[in-house]
């Protein structure tokens, strides 16, 4: 209880410090368009929570991110699985997600533009740039599985499903969370990229797109600000998910 | 029917271990294996339980094929607690595995995790594992390493148990081991081990 108080007074110090940088840049550039204060976002976002449009945007950006991550989450740990059992599968995909994870988000959002549904877009933005990642850390985790466990599995007679759940899976399930915890900035990231270049209808990008147009650069970053928060409770939110799974083998 | 290897033969690569090695194990009763380091100890109780298969030979007399093992290093599933580990081969029994842990002096610690506990308590558990599960082997790999002599001198009875209703072999490095035992001893003077082990 004492170190969660002290770590929560820490993070609100750090805040504090850091909107007091913002503060004095603000003040010393002197020039709400350029960078907005704090004080100036704060209301701006305060005053976007109290619209309809607002809500309907982030909902439809959460749902577009979320699909793209979790749609990501699945078929990277299934081509993990496939490509560390077969090696003909390895040496497949490997090249091809090597190539995925190094290309710059901006060629596929400008390529997929053509290929893909305008609402789809950004689902599928998110699911490239998260797709690599995740099939590379759960390849690592099964890697990394300890192969004494799986002996002692097989002496003891485990089966197949009992050492799938009590040696493999949670073996590779840190790897499975830092790439959930990595994937999902990037899923906003590249997800809200695609909707600031494609624009579809209840996006946040449109909206952070029309703000800059307008150049209303408080509005920019009331937006960011929205992202950012979001981003962080999904964070949070798999995080939880994951080691509650995790408290409730132990 | 008792548990025999009849002219097994076994290889690393070019490295011969076994050549047409035969022994036939008693039905009960504890017997230790002796020998320096790298004489084919470790690579006869992974040929016993399955996790090695013979080039040539076999292995026959295990009806059921259950074998337990305590292994050289303690193998427990670090995200399980205590009880757990030991109650996974019984698939689920916890009441015989929290015995069982009592027995070798672990009952106030059934829902730590492995790495709350020392070296000594981690073998124990390993152990206890080992002991618990129904199999019509024993095998023990160096099972008293790290542990001082009163708590593996308190455990001798429940090998002593074991050994009473399933062959027991060990592994060990430590004469008064295999003496507390009361185990008939193989000497293994190095590899490649061939013939008939006899008991010394």
């Amino acid at each position: 209880m004492k170190a969660k108080a002290r770590r929560f007074g820490i993070f609100v110090g750090v805040l504090l410090f850091w909107l007091g940088v913002w503060t004095l840049l603000s003040v010393w550039g002197g020039q709400e368009l350029l960078l907005p204060s704090p004080g100036a976002v704060a209301a701006h976002l305060w005053r976007l929570c109290r619209t309809s449009v607002f809500w309907s945007n982030v909902l439809a950006s959460l749902v577009r991110v979320l699909l793209g991550f979790l749609s990501a989450a699945v078929a990277g740990t299934l081509l993990a699985m496939l490509t560390t059992r077969f090696t003909l599968a390895h040496h497949l995909f490997s090249p091809v997600l090597h190539i995925v994870r190094a290309a710059p988000v901006a060629s596929f959002i400008l390529l997929a533009y053509f290929w893909v549904r305008l609402q789809l877009l950004p689902s599928f933005i998110a699911f490239l740039m998260v797709l690599p990642l995740m099939w590379a850390n759960v390849c690592q985790g099964i890697e990394h599985t300890d192969p004494s466990l799986l002996e002692m599995a097989k002496v003891f007679r485990f089966g197949r499903w009992r050492t799938l759940r009590e040696v493999r899976l949670p073996s590779v399930l840190p790897y499975f969370e830092a790439a959930c915890t990595t994937g999902l900035g990037f899923a906003w990231k590249s997800g809200v990229a695609a909707e600031v270049i494609c624009s579809p209808p209840f996006s946040v990008g449109k909206e952070m797109l029309s703000a800059k147009q307008y150049l209303e650069t408080a509005e920019v970053f009331a937006w960011t600000v929205a992202v950012v928060l979001l981003s962080v409770c999904m964070e949070m939110t798999v995080k939880t998910v994951i080691r509650r799974r995790k408290g409730g083998r132990a | 029917m008792s548990i025999r290897l009849e002219n097994v033969d076994f290889s690393y690569g070019d490295l011969v271990v076994c050549h047409n090695l035969s022994w036939e194990l008693p039905s009960k009763g504890v017997v230790c294996l002796q020998g320096a380091s790298g004489c084919g100890k470790t690579t006869l109780l992974r040929l016993l339980c399955g996790l090695l298969q013979p080039s040539a030979g076999s292995i026959t007399g295990l009806a059921s094929g259950t074998v337990s093992v305590c292994f050289q290093e303690d193998r427990l599933l670090p995200w399980r607690t205590v009880l757990d580990n030991v109650a996974i081969p019984l698939k689920g029994d916890r009441l015989a595995a929290a015995a069982m842990l009592a027995a070798v002096g672990l009952g106030d610690y059934l829902n730590s995790l492995p790495e709350a506990l020392s070296g000594g308590q981690r073998r124990r558990v390993a152990l206890a594992r080992s002991l618990v599960m129904p199999a019509e082997l024993l095998l023990l790999d160096e099972p008293f390493t790290g542990l001082d002599v009163d708590t593996w001198q308190l455990l001798v009875p429940l090998i002593l148990r074991r050994a009473e209703k399933c062959p027991v072999i060990l592994v060990t490095h430590v004469a008064d081991e295999a003496t507390a035992l009361g185990a008939s001893v193989i000497p293994l003077t190095g590899i490649p081990l061939t013939g008939e082990l006899l008991p010394q």
